[in-house]
């Protein structure tokens, strides 16, 4: 196990009502303490009208850990998790806007959508936007191919992920909506477990 | 112009609501709001975007007491006052832009005190939000990092339920400053109102974490096989309202307790197992030994670093039960052995109930070597001074032997508090009142005024330094319009004491803007109506004093103490608290 005061990439899941501001109040937590956050993706989860934070922070577990304590205790927050990159699937979204006559060419499109597994998502006389998702490494890769032929114009999305051994959402909040909450619902689960803290 | 018709518009609202109907306006809803939660004392000052709140007030005046302070950060200062001797949530009105803008070191200061508070805040109408409106600021974002909760309304709808969600997150788990902003249209928006429902419950906030029974025989088991325990307690046992459960606990076990400054009063001075303060400014035995201990006791406090010193020697020889209502607090600066996370109003009865009973009479008696030692050193020269100035330590004992302890005592920031938090006897709690975490100059005397509406039966003693009562000294009006009977002293060493002792010990004497002079503060008394008077000399001091007590109604004392005394013990910054220098 690595070092509690390594630096790497957690990425950070918040489940939370869905209220105006939150989005401020969580980003304060980081901003605060001088912690850039390197990717956050706010979107709908598995239940409805439970929101889900997805934040990529480069940190190490010491501070990853208060921080996530931090974001609990906001009143909206229902519970954060946090997690290293092996323990979660990730995606990333990228789009790439070429000129049509530059790329068709000097390239064959099909391998190259082979090759990076991309999608042509808008053909036009003028350009071509595609799109691959993947690992940084992947639509940086596809992002590296396009420079030599006038890469006009590039956006990566935030991640987005799924912890592997959770099991969902819905048994929690049957949990949150008691007033007498199992132990499994305490903030602060963490506590007591030190090492093997990334279980849901 | 524009205010009459909006009065006319006002008027012919409250008109349509004179007769027994459920038609309320969300100003009137905010009052049944505060009545409801037994919210009797208001702390506010008005302006144009409150003024429907303040028109329906009018109407209320039987029900609710608005104090009309002179400043609106005296209003919350008095609220943080008002709540910290009466354990009920402070209520403060304050209008929008600077209005509000004027809570900001308040609300900072509750957060980082845990004071529950409920501020409302008037904002310009809904339609003009985000035009740069007269009187429009974003306070929602200004002081979501500051607040516990914050909510702005444009609906008057939403009052009753958001109110009752604002009263219950201020004063539930871990207490704190609560902001709603209401728009001035929801203020006159008349709707149907069915009532005041309390909170008690919401779904995505866990006031108080589950107890596991787990940690809490670890935690037995430590104590029960420790050696040399010291238990140290912070405010987390007043606000728990375990002052009684803590007692029993150190009892039972016969171990000694230390307090922060904010722990202080919770348990009574004289108590034999009392070993005094910790931190910066504390006593030298309970700071020494924090580094001898063999199992530390952490109950309701957070190891500040005025409390800690240097982290990497701090208490690293020693197992660590930290017993905390916030489970963020547990692991944040100390790593805890065994996190008791809980009210301890809860998790202590069930620690008592596995502790074995103790002699711990000789871990006692070396705390007993240690304040023997600094009484020689330091404290008797403190409190019985051979030189011919006056010290702020003889100041408070000779309080102390004229109120024997059951005065409350308010603090402002600086040398005087921590002169005061030393020395000062407390029978019971809710006694000490200061600004421990943000160490807030200008706290002391809107706090007293409000220290006083929340404990009227007690007398209320303001000490406050030559600094910080120039900062908020607008209250006196406050005084003057109450007639709240609190009696201020003014400890006068003619410095910015604290700064101007860091100056001279770690900057050469380079005294650097701490030279502050003062007003005539008789003077300025009298032009308020309050009485005062000014001591010089030691002889006139004991009478002084007396007169000042025996008083009725308000009352200033200025003190002429040493220009240059220092306060020891000190843990310089930076320092483990071993290092701690008794000169």
């Amino acid at each position: 196990m690595e070092t509690n005061t390594e630096k790497q990439e957690y990425t950070i899941t918040v489940y939370t009502e869905n209220q105006v501001g939150l989005l401020n109040r969580i980003a304060i937590i980081f901003s605060r303490r001088k912690i850039n956050v390197e990717s956050l993706n706010t979107s709908p989860s598995e239940i409805t009208g439970i929101h889900r934070f997805t934040i990529v922070v480069m940190e190490s577990r010491d501070v990853v850990l208060k921080v996530v304590r931090q974001i609990e205790k906001q009143v909206e927050v229902l519970k954060a998790y946090f997690n290293t990159n092996d323990e979660i699937v990730w995606q990333e979204l990228a789009l790439y806007k070429v000129l049509s006559e530059e790329i068709t060419e000097k390239v064959k499109v099909e391998r190259l959508l082979r090759e990076y597994g991309a999608r042509a998502v808008a053909i036009r006389k003028d350009f071509i936007v595609f799109e691959t998702t993947g690992h940084r490494e992947e639509t940086n890769k596809l992002m590296k191919a396009l420079e030599p032929f006038g890469l006009v114009e590039f956006v990566r999305s935030a991640r987005v992920a799924i912890i592997k051994e959770s099991s969902g959402f819905h048994e929690k909040l049957k949990d949150f909506e008691k007033r007498e909450p199992s132990e499994d619902v305490i903030e602060n689960e963490y506590l007591g477990k030190r090492e093997a803290v990334f279980t849901m | 112009m524009a205010t009459k018709t909006l009065e006319k518009e006002q008027g012919e609202l409250l008109s349509k609501v004179a007769v027994p109907t459920k038609k309320l306006t969300g100003s009137q809803a905010v009052l049944e709001a505060c009545i409801a939660e037994g919210a009797d004392t208001i702390f506010g000052y008005p302006g144009g975007a409150i003024m429907p709140i303040y028109d329906a007030l009018y109407d209320y005046n039987d029900k609710l007491t608005h104090i009309l302070v002179r400043h609106e950060q005296g209003g919350i200062h008095a609220g943080q006052g008002y709540a910290r001797t009466s354990g009920k949530v402070g209520v403060v009105f304050a209008t929008s832009g600077p209005g509000a803008t004027n809570l900001v070191t308040g609300l900072a200061d509750a957060m980082i005190d845990s004071t529950p508070l409920v501020c409302i805040t008037g904002q310009v109408f809904a339609h003009l939000l985000g035009t740069d409106a007269f009187q429009e600021t974003d306070i929602i974002n200004i002081t979501m990092p500051v607040t516990k909760w914050n909510y702005q309304i444009t609906d008057a709808t939403e009052i009753p339920g958001i109110l009752a969600k604002a009263f219950y997150l201020a004063r539930s788990g871990r207490p704190g400053p609560v902001l709603i902003d209401i728009s001035k249209n929801a203020q006159i928006q008349s709707f149907d109102y069915e009532g005041y429902t309390p909170c008690n419950h919401i779904r995505s906030y866990r006031p108080t974490p589950v107890i596991r029974k787990k940690y809490i025989d670890e935690a037995v088991a430590l104590i029960n096989n420790a050696k040399k325990p010291l238990v140290i307690f912070g405010q987390g046992v007043i606000l728990g309202k375990a002052e009684k459960e803590f007692k029993k606990f150190i009892e039972k076990s016969g171990m000694p307790a230390a307090w922060t400054i904010l722990g202080l009063s919770a348990l009574p001075t004289d108590h034999p197992q009392n070993v005094g303060m910790l931190g910066m400014h504390g006593n030298y035995g309970p700071n020494v030994l924090t580094n001898e201990c063999d199992v530390l006791i952490a109950v309701g406090m957070r190891f500040d670093d005025r409390v800690t010193g240097r982290l990497d020697k701090y208490a690293k020889q020693a197992k660590v039960i930290h017993l905390d209502i916030d489970p963020s607090e547990i692991d944040k600066n100390v790593k805890a052995t065994v996190g008791v996370w809980g009210d301890c109003k809860e998790t202590l009865p069930l620690l008592t109930l596995g502790l074995q009973e103790k002699d711990r009479s000789e871990w006692l008696k070396v705390f007993a070597d240690y304040t023997q030692q600094e009484y020689d050193q330091c404290i008797k020269e403190e409190i019985y001074p051979t030189g011919k100035e006056m010290t702020m330590g003889e100041v408070i004992r000779i309080v102390n032997e004229t109120t024997q302890g059951n005065a409350v005592m308010v603090t402002d920031v600086g040398q005087h508090q921590m002169v005061t938090c030393r020395y000062a006897k407390f029978n019971e709690s809710r006694s000490n009142v200061t600004s421990g975490g943000l160490g807030t100059m200008g706290f002391g005397l809107p706090a007293a005024i409000g220290a006083k509406f929340g404990a009227p039966n007690r007398t209320v003693i303001g000490i406050i330094g030559d600094g910080g009562i120039q900062m908020t000294i607008q209250e006196f009006g406050t005084i003057m319009q109450t007639g709240v009977d609190v009696k201020i002293m003014i400890l006068n060493n003619q410095f910015l004491g604290m700064v101007r002792q860091w100056q001279e010990l770690f900057n050469e004497k380079r005294y650097s803007f701490v030279d502050i002079q003062s007003p005539d503060y008789v003077m300025v008394a009298k032009a308020y109506g309050i009485a005062g008077a000014k001591v010089e000399d030691r002889k006139d001091l004991v009478q002084a004093i007396q007169t000042m007590l025996a008083h009725k109604g308000s009352y200033m004392l200025e003190v002429m103490v040493g220009k240059e005394n220092n306060v020891f013990p000190m843990v310089p910054q930076g320092c483990s608290v071993s290092e701690i220098r008794l000169k």
